[in-house]
Parts: C-alpha cells; structure tokens; sequence
C-alpha cells in the first residue's frame, strides 16, 4: 500500500478500464477508497469523473454496449462490484448515489425518502415514518419540512431538493454514498449548506465526490484522484495534493492553467 | 430609396400572407359552425328525454336512440378496456424494455403503417377472425375489439409519448435506489405517463365512436329493439357478461338509418342523433383537455 493510501480500506479499485460501445473512456485506473472518508475526483470536463463515479453503482448496466474491465473489490466481503455474476441491483442496495441535478420524484417529501425503503420490502408505517425522520434529520432538511410531509417535492427550491435526494439517498443506510457535481446547479447559500453537510456525514458514511470545483474538493475531501482523458494522473491525500502535487500536469490544473 | 421600396414590398408580401391565412381560417371555421347549426336547427326540437329512452319505431316522432347510445357505450366500453391494457404493454415494452435493433424499428414502421389503414379493412379483418373463426358472433364484444384493434396503433404511439417524455434522470434515480426495472416502471414511469396515456385514449376513443364501416362489416343491426342483457344476474356471481355477446347497434348506423329513409322526419331524427353523438365526441374532447391539465399542474418537469 503506498504511504498515501488511506489506513482502513473501503473499496479498492484495480486497473478499472471501461469504454462506451468502442470507445474507450476509463484506462487502467487503480485507487483505495478509504473507509468513512471523503474522495474527491477532480477533472477538467470530459475527463470521465462522472463515468468513473457511476461504475461503482453499475449504473453503466441499464444502457446497452457498456463494458467495464477490471476490478472495484469491496470491503469487507471482497465483492468484485463489477462481476457480471454480482447482481447490480444487490449493488446499488449498498451504494447509494446523488445526481448532478437534483432529481427528485414528483411525489410527496416522504414517499421520496421512502421509496429505497419501500423497494426493499418496508411496508410498516411506523418503521417507514422513523426512518423517514431519521433521514430528513440526516440531510439536515427535518426542521425545514417536518410540518409539510405530504407536499410534492417538486415545491422545494433547488437546494433543498437536492438534501431531499441525500435524504432519500440515505435512508437505506448505505455503505458508500457517491456523489455527481451534487451543487453545480445551486447557488452559493445551497452549495455551502450541502458541503457542510457532506462533512457532517463523513463521520457516518464512506463518500466518493465528483466536482469540478477544486475549493470543493479541497475543502471537503481527505484524499483526492486528478484525472485526465481517462487516465488516473494523481492520487493524494488532499492537503498534499493542493500544497505539493507531485505531478506536473496536477499542479498545472490545479493553478487553473488549463481545464 | 432602393432599400425603402424592398421593404415596403416585403411589408405587402406580409401582410398578404396574414390575410391569406386568416381566410384559410375563416373557410374552416365557418363551415364547421355552419354544419353545426345545420344539425342543430334540425334536431333541436327532437331532442326530448323520451328521444333518449325510446327503440327506434316506424313512426319517426316515436322513434329514439335508446338501443344505439346503449350500444354506443357498451361498445366503447369494451374498447377501452381492451385497448388499454394491450397499447399501454406494447408501448411499455417497445419504449422501455426493447433492444434498440431493426426488428424494433421494422415493428415501429409498422405501427405508425396500421394507423393509415382504412378502418372498413379492420371491419374485414374482424369478420374473418372474431367472427368466423372465433365465433364471437355479430355481438358486442365482436364490436369493441374490432374498434379496439382501429385504435391500438393510437394508442400505443400516445402511450410511448407520454413515456418518453418522462426524464430518464427519473428512472435512474429509481435505478440507484435499487429498484428493478419493472418497479421502476409501475412506481414512476407509468404514473408520470398516465396523464399522456389518457389523452391519447379518449382522443383514439372519440375517433373510434364514430365509426361506422366496420361495425356494418361485421353485421351490426340497424334497427334493433332491445337491450342488451343487464351486467348483474341475481346468483353468485352476481356480475354477468352475457351482454358482451349480445346483438347492437351504434349511434352513426342508427343516423345512417335514419337518413336513408325517404320521410323528412326521420332526417329530423338524423340531425338530432347526430348532435347527441357530436355532444358525446366534445365530451371526450374535454375530458381530454381537463385530465391534461390536472397532470400538467401535478407535475412538471
Ligand atoms: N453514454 C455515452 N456514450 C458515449 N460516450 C459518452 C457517454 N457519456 C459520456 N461519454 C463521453 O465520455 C467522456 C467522459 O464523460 P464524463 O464521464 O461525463 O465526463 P465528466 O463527468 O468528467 O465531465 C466524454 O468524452 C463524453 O463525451
Ligand atoms: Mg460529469
């Protein structure tokens, strides 16, 4: 394990390679996602930070001519996420995600916290309505919406459908929560709301971020992967990362000559 | 000078073409309005209660559309009910579950082909099949699955636009919560869409109720006398679908009926039939328009 490396190992990610159709996006990219920590993935647009983020939920599965390569083993029953004999689905149960635009369901605040619960057999409402809760205090949205259950979703505003789909994201208990540019469609006030948030939940949750911002990263992230054309250019603890890159081409993107 | 005098030309040129098209307009719009007041200074004076709970007669001012509105809705009924259900599958495979291939697409072009094909050749289809061959006699059911069959392709082309117009960011959050396709399906996919998906069938429904070719095809009565049995029976199980293989007729045979009959009364009867059926047609129309409103305000995306 290289001395940059997290200590307690979430998942490790071993010579992943994926590609659209022919096209080959992701090349032999090998990282260790640590255990209740935050990774940042940073790239200019077009890099595959997005297409990275969703191998690790087999999102790739539900279109078809998607193929992975490689191996995410994940810990601590070293399953290999990307096995054609693991069922995505029993996958997505344990890693949950949270879209670029918020998206959540034109249905009432709680039966969007409700659904992972409901498709996973919950029927019980007193169990549903706890968990409910429990989520929404998560996401820190409970004050905000506790008296308005019952109202669409849709009748938010953009920051707070966003927590409502980390809420949502969160009440099934994942192992991993994986993140897509989760602010770059809400203001300042939203965004800082959703990085503090994502500090709080670090404490609980093993997080994996896309951002293209870089203060992002570097403010909520412990360790951090450049990526460049699809390729795994830098992989740091973040301070070191954003003080002394090693890497000329990490420091060049980082300085905000090119990207 | 030369600019001015190019302008002032395209001016003219505009505002020709409004003129234009606002008489293209007029030509459209007036005839219809006049068609419709035709109809209703005809028939205004029969439209009576007892014109809606009267057989048809030999003697026009007895005369009514008892038998044909009855059968009207029976037939739309078992339509609808047919219609939907298969439509809604077809589209719901084709949009959602289908491998994107030439047999998709060979099977697309055909759909959008049926939708072109004259309905008197469904009526010929029907004859041979439901009626010769299945024996389902020249009944009801006969009639609304032929009707049915006319507005499938309809149906399914509006029930997969409806679907397609739900965002795919939808299923894939449904996706990443560990949902199954076909969870994603009934739980998102199909309540988002159904607002699109009923449209589409009243529009085909109110298509569909004016149809006559066909049903005189499959040998639809044009004067008929009674009821269809009732959908209840007094034992276990209660329901009965003995109506479902009963003889019929429908509201535009029944005009039709009427207009070839050589007194003037019965042309009376013609017109007022044909405002109750018209009645009937802007109904669906507005049903149409009030359920996608409802959804449109429910959810936008
Ligand atoms: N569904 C797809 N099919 C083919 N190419 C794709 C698809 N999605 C993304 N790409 C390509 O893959 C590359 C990486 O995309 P993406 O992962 O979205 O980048 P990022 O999230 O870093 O902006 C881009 O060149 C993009 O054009
Ligand atoms: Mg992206």
């Amino acid at each position: 394990m290289l001395p940059s490396s997290p200590q307690v190992e979430k998942a490790r990610v071993k010579d992943l390679n994926f590609y659209y159709g022919s096209v080959h996006i992701l090349k032999n990219i090998s990282l260790t996602i640590g255990e209740k920590q935050v990774t940042a993935v940073i790239g200019p647009s077009g890099c595959g930070k997005t297409t990275y983020l969703r191998c690790f939920n087999r999102m790739h599965d539900l279109y078809p001519g998607n193929r992975y390569e490689g191996e995410v083993i994940l810990h601590p029953d070293y399953v290999n996420i990307l096995s054609p004999t693991v069922d995505p689905i029993e996958i997505r149960m344990r890693i949950s995600m949270v879209f670029q635009k918020p998206n959540p369901f034109p249905k009432s605040i709680f039966e969007n916290v409700a659904y992972g619960l409901r498709v996973r057999g919950w029927t019980d409402r007193a169990v549903l309505d706890e968990k409910v809760e429990q989520a929404l205090r998560r996401a820190v949205l409970w004050e905000e919406v506790k008296d308005r259950l019952t109202h669409p979703a849709l009748t938010l505003s953009g920051g707070q459908q966003q927590r409502l789909c980390i809420a949502r994201a969160l009440a099934t208990e994942p192992e991993i929560l994986l993140f897509d540019e989760p602010t770059s469609a809400l203001d300042p006030t939203a965004t800082a709301r959703i990085e503090e948030l994502i500090l709080d939940l670090k404490t609980q949750v093993t997080i994996i971020i896309v951002t293209h911002n870089m203060q992002q990263a570097a403010r909520v992230s412990d360790f951090t992967a450049f990526l460049y054309l699809g390729e795994l250019v830098e992989f740091n603890k973040t301070d070191k990362m954003f003080t002394a890159p090693s890497n000329r081409l990490t420091e060049d993107y980082i300085t905000g000559r090119f990207g | 000078m030369r600019l001015q005098s190019a302008i002032a030309r395209n001016r003219f040129v505009d505002s020709l073409f409004a003129i234009l098209g606002l008489l293209a307009m007029l030509v459209g719009l007036v005839t219809l309005l006049a068609l419709f007041l035709g109809l209703a200074l005809d028939g205004w004076s029969r439209l009576t209660w007892r014109f809606f709970t009267s057989y048809p007669s030999r003697f026009p001012v007895e005369a009514g559309i008892l038998s044909a509105w009855v059968g009207t809705t029976t037939v739309m009924f078992v339509t609808a009910l047919t219609a939907v259900p298969i439509g809604v599958g077809a589209a719901v495979y084709l949009e959602e579950y289908a491998p994107k291939n030439w047999l998709t697409d060979l099977i697309e072009i055909n759909i959008a082909n049926l939708a072109g094909v004259p309905s008197i050749v469904y009526g010929l289809l029907a004859l041979g099949l439901l009626v010769y061959q299945l024996h389902l006699g020249q009944s009801i059911l006969t009639a609304g699955l032929t009707l049915a069959l006319l507005i499938l392709p309809i149906v399914v082309t509006s029930a997969r636009e409806a679907i397609r117009s739900v965002p795919n960011s939808i299923r894939e959050a449904a996706h990443a919560l560990g949902a199954t396709k076909w969870q994603t399906v009934k739980d998102h996919v199909l309540p988002y869409a159904t607002g699109g998906i009923l449209t589409g069938l009243i529009i085909a429904l109110s298509r569909a109720i004016g149809e006559s070719a066909p049903l005189i095809t499959i040998g639809a009565l044009s004067f008929i006398a009674f009821l269809p049995h009732p959908p209840w029976q007094p034992e276990f199980p209660y329901l009965s679908f003995q109506w479902l293989l009963d003889p019929f007729t429908v509201m535009p045979i029944q005009m039709f009926n009427w207009v070839s009959r050589p007194q003037e009364e019965f042309h009376t009867n013609a017109a007022a039939a044909g405002l109750v059926l018209l009645g009937m047609t802007l109904a669906m129309n507005g049903l149409a328009i009030f359920i996608r409103a409802r959804f449109r305000k429910q959810i936008k995306w």
